[in-house]
């Protein structure tokens, strides 16, 4: 059996006074950098603000004036990067976890383009048009899609390896985006916005469409909390995680329920970003160790504040235009994924 | 040919006659790839909204007459387009070839580990940035395929390269360059979902006389020389000691290789697009047909153009709208790779 995870024990002298300072100074250091994303999400666009504007723009917005106006788009637009960045942090933790592969993320898994594909195939044949219709077909897709990868990415002796799960999360990402373009190509009239189901954006944020999905989100984020236990479990092998009187199917379903509303969600609203949920949990693990109840929150505020950060990035590297947010975390995060396959020996791949 | 290592067989013998036996299905598949590539190109001048005969386009594009509505639709839309493609498919698969026999692992072709990626952002990059035109584009796509590809080469090295290792960071290297590629076009305020998906998955729609000079004109160099540097593949095969020891230097032979491959894919790409999973498909086409002898070499250069003409008629013409050929090729091909991935997986084999 080859152990995946980062630290080949889990939670072995878990217990310890460092490892409980970590956790804390590493919780303070999340949340601080969080607020600071969220202060630079309002502050900073493609038109440049001043800071009483800012204020102004955030608390009582007069709508007369374009910077103070700017300022509140902008809020929707923070709000929508804090859900949909926790939502793939998460999804990346429990794929992570369940999977034991560290190269686990809703979008190089397939996840992402599946319910993608299924969100287009509804509004293209089916004639949906309201985000509520969309969540569920995005359910559908990233259930589709996910059952698929992993069916075929573990077949064989060795079950499901990083490598196996990587190619198969990369062949159907590419057979599934091919067949979105397909949809959009077939049906140019209905889509004026091709990209954004290409390239995930937070750009078109709006608060009562937010409010629709919240409490998926909400139902994923508790499912996966849930979940926390179970995977701690999990990394130690499925005849001991059995032993310790885990149900590990059960954990294994649940955890797959919570990556399906998860992501599902977060596309349904912001189309497919990747990278987020494969880099966050990393970065949380350097806190918290392998311990998933500390690792899930860890991931849901790292993840916020990184697709933020990417999106203030992507407003302010190319103006007047924006870079999609999708496009900015493949490039920030491209390079973390070739690091993490740099650190491991290839049998483990 | 690895026979011709063998000890020289007494003719009449059982060897002998397998030989020729294999000899002549060769022939026979390499006759009936030239024979359906020939029809692909004869189909696509003469089909489309309106029919023209084969004679047409003859006169139109080989004694350069001047035919009413022919001279317009063969000689300025279809000539340039069915040229592009014949000659893009043949640099695909035969660059895919190369870099799946030299790598030893059918993942590990050009379009999958991202160097056709890397030739594709730096064309979009030089296009819609810089304003180049021309012979340029194809000089910045093959140097930023060179780069790309030792970087990736670079990357995967530990003690070595591993196959698994090369093909996931290709992968990544290939995500990022796709976020490249989409960051020009925002930049450049492309909001054109076929020309956007040109640059990502190929396209023959803005194929055009002026494009198709310098892609001749550098296939005209790279392909003899491919096939020359690829007299030594065989000897590569056996193993670096055995090579070594017939006087091939394994390194070399292998580096210059993997450049000419790169430099084919590089100009085929700056002229379409990467488009999908050409190179990736053609050589294990070919390789089946040719049932594992001899050189994959120019088998592979004819399934990539069969692959890519095929695919450009369906696109335009059998499905209920237009696509581009990479939509066509990335949608057939990428349940292939899933079956090999299933097959390698169920029968325990490394990939």
């Amino acid at each position: 059996m080859t152990l995946l995870h980062p630290t080949p024990t889990a939670s072995s002298g878990g217990r310890s006074a460092s490892l409980r300072r970590r956790r804390s100074v590493g919780l303070t250091v999340a949340v601080a950098g969080l607020a600071l994303a969220v202060l630079a999400s309002l502050a900073f666009g493609t038109r440049v603000v001043g800071w009483q504007d800012v204020v102004a723009g955030v608390l009582h917005p007069d709508m007369d004036v374009i910077a103070q106006a700017a300022v509140q788009s902008r809020v929707a637009r923070t709000v929508l990067g804090l859900l949909v960045g926790a939502a793939l942090g998460l999804a990346g933790a429990v794929m992570q976890g369940l999977t034991r592969n560290p190269l686990a993320d809703p979008l190089l898994l397939g996840v992402s383009s599946g319910a993608s594909l299924f969100v287009v195939m509804g509004i293209a044949w089916l004639g949906l048009s309201t985000l509520t219709q969309y969540v569920w077909l995005a359910f559908a897709g990233a259930a589709a899609a996910s059952a698929l990868v992993y069916g075929i990415g573990s077949l064989g002796r060795e079950g499901a390896t990083p490598l196996k799960l990587a190619l198969a999360g990369a062949a159907t990402s590419a057979a599934l985006s091919s067949a979105v373009s397909m949809v959009l190509l077939s049906r140019t009239d209905v889509f004026d916005t091709f990209r954004f189901w290409q390239i995930g954006s937070i750009g078109r944020a709006d608060l009562a469409d937010i409010a629709r999905v919240a409490p998926f989100l909400l139902v994923g984020a508790v499912l996966a909390v849930g979940c926390a236990r179970g995977m701690d479990a999990l990394a130690l092998g499925d005849e001991l995680a059995t032993g310790l009187g885990q149900r590990t199917l059960v954990v294994r379903l649940v955890g797959a329920l919570a990556v399906v509303l998860l992501c599902g969600t977060a596309v349904a609203i912001a189309g497919p970003i990747g990278f987020v949920g494969l880099v966050v949990p990393h970065l949380a693990r350097a806190f918290t160790g392998p311990s998933h109840r500390w690792l899930l929150p860890y991931s849901a505020v790292l993840g916020a504040a990184l697709l933020l950060v990417a999106d203030v990035v992507g407003r302010v590297v190319a103006r007047p235009q924006e870079i999609e947010v999708g496009i900015v975390t493949a490039v920030l995060g491209a390079p973390v994924f070739i690091a993490i396959i740099r650190r491991r020996q290839v049998r483990e791949l | 040919m690895s026979a011709a290592l063998a000890p020289a067989a007494p003719a009449a013998s059982p060897v002998a006659a397998g030989r020729r036996r294999r000899t002549r299905h060769r022939r026979l598949v390499v006759t009936g790839l030239v024979v359906t590539v020939l029809a692909l190109v004869v189909v696509g001048l003469c089909v489309g909204e309106r029919l023209y005969s084969p004679v047409d386009a003859v006169r139109v594009l080989l004694l350069g007459e001047r035919v009413p509505g022919a001279s317009f639709t063969i000689g300025t839309l279809r000539g340039p387009r069915v040229l592009t493609g014949l000659l893009a498919g043949v640099a695909f698969g035969m660059g895919g070839a190369v870099f799946q026999t030299m790598l030893r692992n059918p993942l590990a072709s050009p379009d999958i580990i991202g160097v056709s990626a890397g030739a594709s952002a730096a064309a979009v990059v030089a296009i819609t940035l810089l304003g180049a035109s021309g012979p340029g584009v194809s000089v910045v796509a093959v140097v930023s395929g060179l780069v790309v590809a030792g970087l990736i080469y670079a990357l995967s090295w530990r003690r070595g390269v591993q196959g698994a290792r090369l093909v996931l960071i290709g992968i990544a290297v290939g995500a990022m360059l796709d976020s490249v590629i989409n960051y020009a076009m925002t930049r450049a305020g492309v909001y054109d979902a076929n020309e956007a998906l040109r640059w990502l998955t190929g396209s023959l729609n803005s194929a055009f006389w002026a494009g198709l000079g310098p892609l001749a004109a550098a296939m005209a160099v790279l392909v003899p020389l491919l096939l020359v540097v690829a007299r030594r593949l065989p000897i590569l095969q056996l193993g670096d000691e055995a090579a070594a020891g017939l006087g091939v230097r394994p390194d070399r032979a292998r580096l210059a290789l993997l450049l000419v491959a790169v430099a084919l894919v590089s100009v085929g790409t700056a002229t379409t697009g990467p488009i999908a999973f050409v190179a990736f498909l053609s050589g294990p086409i070919a390789h089946r047909l040719l049932r594992g002898t001899g050189s994959l070499l120019v088998p592979a250069g004819l399934v990539g153009a069969v692959l890519v003409l095929a695919g450009d008629l369906v696109g335009q013409h059998l499905l209920v709208a237009r696509f581009p050929v990479g939509v066509v090729t990335g949608v057939l091909g990428a349940p292939y790779l899933l079956w090999l991935l299933a097959r390698t997986n169920r029968s325990g084999g490394r990939l």
